[in-house]
């Protein structure tokens, strides 16, 4: 009789099992099961093309080259347009820099390059410390550091004074912070220390400090309009100088990126178009330039 | 007599429930390849989940579109953001019914040819698609087959006329799933 009862309990847990469930679970309702318990609780989301490349227009973004990836650079900053006719608005001039970036890990990347404006040598390494996601792990923003070291090139004008190598060198140290707020829209804010080792003038300041804001609004799929401006804090910047304000396009095209822009610096590492413009836009002393970024995948994706 | 009689009825239910199971997986593959004389583009997805009801013919396919791998990130960053719109329209879904379902028998090995049916979302647009499919059974595991194509127009997927010649217009897709789940 027990064994039974056992058998009785036995039969009614599997059919209640089978009752229980047979009417919720046709295909749909599993798949939704499945569906949530893939969803954002246990995955994390890591946010990504934040901007289309490693540049806005002169500054960096909180983009890395992906790893394994080498960005070949171009950029090309022409004259003033304000110029005129005789000088075709700039055009009969140009200042270049060729550069070679490569993405060492997923957060890691480094490059360097060589520019005709004082024949500066940069080198930098950005980082990403934070990465934007959602889901199991939440970040509101991508944190970058970049630190760049730059040689000018030049030979001394006054070669009576002992001039020194270090002379030639300035850092600049960067925070970049950034956030990809919606698909179309994106915003940076950089934090920037500039170390010159030599001042021009003996008043001047070495530590130069600025602080940059950026963002760029997607117009279609593969057009965008960005901004860069970096505010130079009084007493710390170098007299005579402007605060840098670029305007421009990205125009992405399957491998290439290219950025049309109008800006008032000349110069294109950072201690250069930070601590060293001196156009005024008010003044029409804005130039057209361009960046042309090529990818080529030589290492690992992954 | 009692205890046979509630032997088989306890048997039955408890068969009853092991045939009219669905078996599922959360990790089967899909992966497509365009073919055209510029460049092979080929994308992997090994999170793919698939629901298949074996009574009733039933499948069901749910696939993130951001876990479509390619060899070179900038093209998995284009087809998230360009082609896909993964941001917007997250995933593809596959709603339809194996027709001949009843030839398939999942208790004896060997390789079954089927025919599938149903509504393919992605992109957010919805089609009829019909595909030749196959199950394999071997030693009671169940994996099914299909390779077939889409047409990225009639998915509202444009590709600009700079790059048309390196992306093909039909896209052949290949699925692998083996249920290794059930319930």
């Amino acid at each position: 009789m027990r064994y039974n009862k056992i058998i009785l309990l036995l039969c009614i847990f599997f059919t209640g099992r089978l009752f229980a469930q047979e009417p919720a679970a046709d295909t749909t309702d599993l798949m939704a099961q499945l569906e949530n318990e893939a969803s954002d609780k246990d995955a994390t989301n890591y946010t990504s093309a934040t901007f289309k490349t490693t540049r806005l227009v002169n500054g960096h973004t909180v983009e890395n080259a992906a790893k394994g990836v080498l960005d070949v650079k171009i950029s090309h900053r022409f004259g003033t347009v304000n110029k005129g006719a005789y000088e075709l608005f700039g055009l009969d001039n140009a200042t270049m820099r060729m550069g070679l970036d490569y993405g060492v890990s997923k957060r890691m990347m480094v490059g360097f390059g060589r520019s005709t404006f004082q024949k500066t040598y940069d080198a930098f390494v950005k980082y990403k410390l934070l990465r934007q996601s959602s889901g199991k792990r939440k970040m509101p923003v991508t944190v970058s550091y970049v630190g760049t070291i730059a040689l000018m090139g030049m030979r001394w004008a006054d070669t009576s004074r002992k001039n020194y190598f270090s002379s030639r060198l300035s850092y600049t140290h960067q925070l970049i912070i950034g956030s990809k707020l919606s698909e179309g829209i994106s915003l940076q804010l950089m934090p920037t220390f500039i170390h010159r080792n030599l001042a021009t003038l003996a008043d001047e300041p070495n530590d130069l400090y600025a602080v940059g804001a950026g963002g760029r609004f997607k117009l279609t799929k593969r057009l965008s309009f960005n901004a860069e401006y970096y505010y130079q804090i009084p007493g710390y910047k170098v007299e005579g100088t402007t605060n840098p304000l670029s305007l421009g396009f990205d125009i992405e095209t399957g491998g290439h990126v290219f950025q049309l822009h109008f800006t008032n610096s000349t110069g294109m590492t950072e201690r250069n178009f930070i601590s060293g413009t001196t156009g005024k836009w008010e003044k029409g002393d804005v130039l057209f330039g361009f960046n042309i970024s090529r990818v080529f995948t030589i290492g690992k994706n992954r | 007599m009692k205890t046979f009689i509630l032997s088989a009825l306890c048997l039955i239910t408890i068969s009853y429930n092991a045939t009219a199971q669905k078996i599922y997986t959360k990790n089967g593959n899909i992966s497509f390849f365009s073919k055209t004389n510029m460049e092979d583009i080929k994308a992997d997805n090994n999170q793919v989940m698939s629901v298949l009801n074996t009574q009733t013919g039933e499948l069901q396919f749910s696939v993130l579109i951001k876990s479509f791998h390619f060899q070179k990130a900038l093209m998995e960053e284009h087809f998230n953001e360009n082609y896909l719109e993964s941001g917007k329209y997250p995933k593809a879904t596959f709603k339809g019914t194996i027709a001949d379902i009843s030839k398939v028998n999942l208790t004896a090995d060997g390789t079954y040819p089927v025919s599938v049916s149903g509504d393919l979302t992605m992109h957010g647009v919805t089609n009829k698609v019909t595909t030749k499919g196959k199950i394999v059974v071997t030693g009671g595991k169940i994996t099914g087959n299909t390779i077939f194509s889409v047409a990225l127009a009639d998915y509202k997927i444009e590709v600009p006329k700079l790059v048309e010649n390196n992306i093909a217009k039909n896209i052949e897709i290949t699925v692998n799933c083996l249920y290794d789940q059930k319930m």
